[in-house]
């Protein structure tokens, strides 16, 4: 005999025990069902999955393009920003400067993006089958994450090739990538449920992405900035997150301080409340998509 | 006596014509803001209207509900309340076991991925673990007989094999609950035995299912106990029989419900049914075939009219007008008259469609009716398999590249 517990969290098919769901009109801000999200882990894997395969799927070039990009970029930073601009790169060779940036920047960037457009993109699943909707923006941001992992691999042989050998500083690189990844879903949740609502928020997410990599120290040190306008640029998360990337890897440049306490907090605002903000518009996602 | 597995109370869902018509870009609505700066606050006139109204129900574990009722009665909006997709406006339901949602055929279904990725794909969107899929997945392809097939990608199917698939995939799910939404509309006639056959299995394995659909032939078989859903709220329930017959006759006296004006008493003339006559089939409101087919509406004449104006339109579910035609003034005597139609085939995308007949003389409307029950098409599919791209014609083609 199974046993029968009331709660208002739906389980997925296969889980084990029976459960009373009760169904009610939406009531409250307050309500996180984190533990049905859960429950539907498995979900959240195929839901990457699909994503990985019909991303590879779909381009001749296939994986080679993920190496391709942000090396094309480095490039042209390289190039413009580097050669002829001449802007300082804390004494870094251009590449790896740049390169070193780039990596955690594309992550962020496409994570971010794909977020925004999560909800409206998987429409007709949404109206059609009941999961926690939140599994959709989760799935976003890991699923960059198979990007973010070959990028790194080709960071690593680039830092090689100039001769720079990792440093103990490196075991902060899983902190920092967690940031860009709190930051990416926190930022997204917000904006996949205002997609939702507007849909002309996609037009302004090259904007605001483009506004972002500016206000980040991916093109150039965050050295440049002056030392009192510093305090404002350290809340931008990915500014600790790039500069501290640089540094776990080539032990140049801002290792991370007390200012990145102060934008993870920050993250965890936007975050908390893009989880409230996200299961709120979950109730009527259905009618509106 | 089995346990109650779904109760609901007084179940409601209001939709905002307003929040569905209204603009869902942000640029309009600041552009209204900047047009008229108090708008912002001022609340932009609603429209609601109810979906679904003050519905109570109760299924018993082991039963089979079948909801019956006319397109837009709120048959799939209560669906899908108990499904979760949607949240009710009033109202409470408690659902107590797994439930798994059928609500369209090939839920998920991704069209780079090849057959095998979309079986677990599909499956887990569906509720089964990966061990599940793993457990059936050879069942599966052999109930979609896509041996050959399974590791091509699922955009070079034919609609056929993309449909056989994805009744595969959902004929092998083992929910405590199934909520059916007419999925069975679909695909070929020989393949929708074998799903009906499936679901039977399942019923009879002692699993709850609440079932909607418009093949009354399959709702007899299949359900223990019907409600029909009338104008967003319960209109009779009970014995499979019982609800069928009364909403058959109803269907028969050409009732309107609550969206449509009365039909006028028309002493003059009335039409009274209609019928696929020809080729002669077992379900006389069921388009299975795509040759020549033989559409008869019956007009009872009751008193003599000299130069009537027959029309005659099609509708598909969104109203839109298929095809209309029209006759030159003729005359009609009194008693039962019988209206035949024969077309060489009559493509269309399968689904739910509406014969509209109307009688005119000297420009007034003697009778117009909404012909009842709806024609449902089924038939086999000749579309491509995505929806954006299945059009709305279903006409076999034939192809070669070079002559060949």
């Amino acid at each position: 005999m199974v046993s029968i517990t009331q709660s208002s969290v739906a389980l997925p098919l296969h889980s084990g025990a029976s459960a009373t769901v009760r169904i009610e009109p939406p009531h409250g801000w307050l309500q996180l069902r984190l533990d049905e999200v859960w429950a539907y882990r498995e979900l959240l894997y195929f839901f990457v999955w699909r994503d990985v395969k019909v991303r590879y799927k779909q381009t001749v070039v296939g994986i080679a393009w993920v190496v391709l990009q942000p090396l094309m970029t480095m490039g042209v930073f390289t190039l413009f920003f580097g050669r002829l601009a001449k802007l300082p790169s804390d004494g870094l060779p251009y590449p790896v400067f740049y390169f070193s940036a780039l990596v955690p920047w594309a992550y962020f960037s496409t994570a971010l993006q794909s977020c925004t457009s999560v909800v409206v993109d998987n429409q007709r699943v949404i109206t059609k089958v009941y999961f926690p909707r939140l599994v959709l923006p989760l799935s976003a941001v890991v699923s960059g994450l198979v990007d973010f992992a070959i990028g790194f691999v080709v960071l690593l042989v680039v830092t090689s090739i100039y001769g720079i050998k990792p440093t103990p500083a490196a075991l902060w690189l899983p902190v920092l990538l967690l940031l860009a990844v709190l930051t990416a879903l926190g930022v997204g949740l917000w904006m996949s449920a205002l997609n939702a609502l507007y849909r002309d928020v996609r037009y302004v997410m090259p904007f605001l992405v483009q506004f972002w990599m500016f206000a980040s120290p991916v093109a150039y040190p965050s050295s440049l900035v002056p030392q009192r306008w510093r305090w404002l640029y350290g809340l931008n998360p990915m500014a600790g997150v790039i500069d501290g990337f640089r540094w776990a890897l080539t032990g140049h440049g801002i290792a991370p301080g007390p200012l990145m306490l102060a934008s993870a907090a920050a993250v965890m605002v936007v975050l908390l409340g893009g989880l409230f903000f996200f299961q709120r518009m979950e109730g009527t996602v259905a009618d509106r998509v | 006596m089995s346990t109650v597995v779904i109760h609901g109370e007084g179940l409601g869902k209001r939709y905002h014509r307003g929040a569905i018509q209204q603009s869902t870009l942000l640029r309009d609505h600041l552009a209204r803001a900047l047009k008229s700066p108090l708008s912002l606050f001022r609340r932009p006139k609603d429209e609601t209207f109810w979906a679904l109204e003050e519905v109570s129900l109760e299924v018993r574990e082991g039963e089979v509900l079948g909801l019956i009722g006319r397109n837009g009665a709120g048959k799939t909006t209560l669906l899908k309340i108990l499904s979760r997709i949607t949240k009710p406006t009033t109202g409470w339901a408690e659902i107590r076991g797994r439930v798994g949602s059928l609500l369209e055929v090939g839920t998920g279904f991704h069209p780079e991925l090849t057959g095998r990725e979309n079986t677990f794909l599909s499956g887990a969107i569906l509720g089964m673990s990966k061990r599940e899929i793993e457990r059936k997945f050879d069942e599966i392809v052999a109930f979609a007989e896509l041996e050959k097939f399974i590791d091509t990608p699922v955009k070079h199917y034919s609609s056929g094999m993309y449909v056989r698939l994805a009744f595969a995939v959902a004929a092998h799910l083992e929910p405590e609950i199934l909520l059916v939404d007419e999925v069975l509309a679909v695909g070929d006639i020989n393949f929708q035995k074998k799903c009906l056959g499936k679901m039977g299995d399942v019923a009879r394995a002692g699993r709850t299912i609440v079932l909607v659909s418009h093949q009354l032939n399959q709702i007899r078989r299949l359900c223990h106990r019907v409600a029909w859903i009338d104008a967003a709220s319960v209109r009779q329930v009970g014995n499979t029989h019982e609800v069928v017959s009364a909403y058959e006759a109803a269907m028969a006296r050409g009732e309107r419900n609550g969206h449509q004006p009365e039909r006028g008493p028309a002493p003059k003339a009335r039409f009274v049914r209609w019928e696929i006559a020809g080729p002669s089939g077992e379900e006389p409101h069921i388009l299975k075939t795509l040759d020549t087919v033989t559409l008869k509406f019956t007009v009872d004449i009751r008193q003599p009219i000299k130069a009537g104006h027959y029309g005659v339109a099609l509708r598909n579910h969104e109203q839109q007008v298929v095809w209309a035609w029209e006759t030159r003034p003729l005359p009609l005597d009194v008693g039962e008259r019988q209206l035949c139609h024969t077309f060489p085939m009559l493509p269309l995308r399968p689904g739910l469609y509406t014969w509209l007949v109307a009688l005119y003389e000297r420009g007034e409307a003697i009778d117009v009716w909404d012909c009842l029950p709806e024609m449902m098409v089924a038939t086999e599919i000749f579309q491509h398999p995505q929806d954006q791209w299945s059009g709305i014609l279903n006409i076999p083609v034939s192809f070669e590249i070079d002559g060949r």
